[in-house]
């Protein structure tokens, strides 16, 4: 199971690697397949996917106004800000 | 004065005997006279902390009684305490002031908790041996060569050396319960679902629980009690009626049934880690139990399932760091490029390792083979542990395979996994377990002993009865306070 292509998940992962993370993942993620291919062993097919254990479904609470956190702290936080917005980097193309 | 219970600070505070602002002065004595050799703390939170043990002097002056009145506490540093620094033990966050107090930490200091500080960990919890912090070296107090466990290594580390009196750990797949074993400490996990989550930053939802970490069982206890319950601030709490553990604490086990896992013989151990095991199984049949033999015949597929539901559930909650709103932000050519180059550089190798495997588990082509084949097993290893309920009370097992490990004797990921071994299954079942000090062994060419965890757990939302139990066992033992750590004179004069 070593036909992990590292860089494509890297790029789903949105993670920057450099190509000898990329090979050092890739042998770790290799041992780390070979050992949960073990699981193929269990007769799953008729089983059902437990997501989690407490099965708890469509929890509601009523719709309270309540203050949300205050705007500068929030801001204050921020790796860059401009006035009382986030500042993030160009999404939306020049050409577009 | 740090050496005392909780249950007992409490009552010399409530009883005027002490102050909380004494405790408080007498806790971070300890600290700076230690921390320096142990590292348990990343950050103190001093004026936050003398100013709630200001209020709770005063409280107690017009005669309230509060559960914890003064009781020095740490704080994983994974958990939200307003404005002070939460990092995660990551550079992603380094640097970040939570803006909000999580419940499971309001609610202690409600009952009159002092907030020391917040202590290291494994980074975003994950790892075994705290060695994967980006901020900091926690070393164990019996042995500073050797690891403290993780990923609640501070939190451990600090009830162990006297640090603090009580810490609130979180744990996903052992992250309470092996650091707990490693340092001697009681390390306490309860039912998924149980305590509010609100304000601790997500590593596997479906798995992740703040428990708490004591010097004796009655302090879990008392912890416990005031954590649990819904909260409406996070939606995964069980809207269920809090049995108090507290009132639950017996001294015996007559009419207890102990399973023994069949597939956890004692006999894959090391000699003298056996010897120590099988004279734990003695004592709690000495206390009137009975001992039934129960199978978990999927129980050895519990890491390979842990690998690929952790890590994806942890690949899609980090996804959340990438540089815009909090945080480290790496700027590049456009945004794509500020995300990789952020993420790149804010997280450190483990990190990314789970986010890789996580990603890859859920990409297209891999998903039914990987994460949904894992999800059905973990029903299968739920249904094993249903069925051997129907046979006891409560599971004992070592808490882990070994006692505490050097620095650097894990380098590769997959053995480091391995050593959640006995506390994953019980985290995949959602099911209340603690680990509690069964006794020592003395490593060849060491003069140092390392102290050994008890794992118990219990049917999901038997707390009150796997804690009455635990405490039997203490109370018949007496490990849990019986030896001093005999590194800290040293740790004091080495610093």
């Amino acid at each position: 199971m070593s036909d992990i292509d590292v860089a494509y998940v890297a790029k789903l992962a949105r993670l920057a690697l450099t190509p000898a993370e990329i090979e050092r993942f890739g042998a770790q993620l290799g041992a780390l397949l070979e050992h949960v291919g073990a699981l193929a062993e269990l007769p799953t097919a008729d089983v059902a996917a437990t997501a989690q254990v407490i099965a708890q479904s469509n929890v509601t609470r009523e719709d309270l106004a309540v203050p949300s956190l205050d705007r500068e702290t929030v801001l204050a936080q921020a790796p860059s800000r401009e006035g009382p917005y986030f500042r993030v980097p160009r999404i939306i193309g020049e050409e577009a | 004065m740090a050496d005392r219970s909780a249950a007992e600070v409490a009552r010399a505070v409530n009883a005027r005997e002490t102050s909380a602002v004494e405790t408080l002065e007498a806790a971070y004595a300890r600290i700076a006279e230690r921390d320096g050799a142990i590292g348990a703390y990343l950050a103190l939170t001093q004026d936050l902390a003398r100013a709630r043990a200001e209020r709770v002097d005063a409280a107690v002056r017009e005669g309230k009684r509060l559960p914890l009145a003064g009781v020095p506490l740490a704080v994983k540093d994974n958990m939200c305490l307003e404005g002070t620094p939460t990092t995660c033990a990551s550079k992603i966050l380094d640097g970040w002031i939570a803006p909000y107090t999580a419940t499971a930490v309001q609610r202690l200091i409600d009952a009159g908790a002092v907030p020391l500080g917040k202590t290291n960990l494994d980074e975003f919890a994950m790892g075994s041996s705290c060695e994967n912090s980006a901020l900091g070296k926690t070393a164990n107090p019996w042995d500073r060569s050797r690891v403290p466990g993780g990923s609640s290594g501070g939190s451990v580390a600090a009830v162990a050396a006297g640090e603090a009196t009580l810490a609130l750990g979180s744990d996903t797949g052992g992250s309470i319960r092996e650091p707990a074993a490693f340092c001697g400490v009681v390390g306490f996990k309860p039912t998924y679902g149980r305590v509010s989550r609100y304000g601790l930053i997500a590593f596997a939802s479906s798995l992740d629980q703040i428990g708490p970490i004591a010097q004796t069982v009655e302090d879990a206890a008392l912890a416990y009690d005031l954590m649990a319950g819904k909260d409406p601030l996070d939606a995964t709490t069980v809207d269920r009626e809090v049995e108090p553990a507290a009132a639950g604490l017996r001294d015996d086990l007559r009419g207890v049934r102990v399973g023994i896992v069949k597939e956890f013989g004692l006999d894959k151990l090391e000699p003298d880690v056996r010897a120590c095991y099988e004279q734990a199984y003695d004592d709690l049949r000495k206390l009137g139990a009975e001992f039934v033999e129960v199978g978990l015949p999927t129980a050895d597929y519990g890491v390979a399932t842990y690998y690929l539901i952790a890590p994806a559930e942890c690949s899609s909650n980090l996804a959340r760091f990438d540089g815009m709103r909090y945080g480290l932000r790496v700027e590049g050519p456009d945004v794509g490029a500020t995300y990789e180059a952020t993420r790149a550089a804010g997280f450190g190798d483990e990190v990314k390792r789970r986010i890789l495997i996580g990603t890859y588990a859920l990409s297209s082509g891999y998903y039914d083979a990987y994460y949904v084949r894992a999800q059905k097993a973990r029903t299968l290893i739920a249904a094993d542990f249903a069925k051997a309920f129907e046979a006891c009370d409560v599971i004992a097992c070592p808490a882990a395979a070994s006692p505490a490990f050097a620095f650097n004797a894990k380098a590769d990921p997959v053995s480091m996994y391995l050593m959640d071994y006995y506390t994953i299954p019980m985290s995949l079942a959602g099911l209340p377990s603690l680990s509690v000090p069964c006794g020592y062994v003395t490593p060849a060419g060491s003069d140092k002993p390392l102290p050994l965890g008890l794992e118990l757990s219990a049917p999901l939302f038997a707390e009150r009865a796997l804690l009455g139990i635990a405490h039997a066992y203490e109370r018949g033992t007496g490990h849990a306070r019986a030896k001093q750590i005999p590194t800290l004179a040293d740790a004091v004069s080495a610093r």
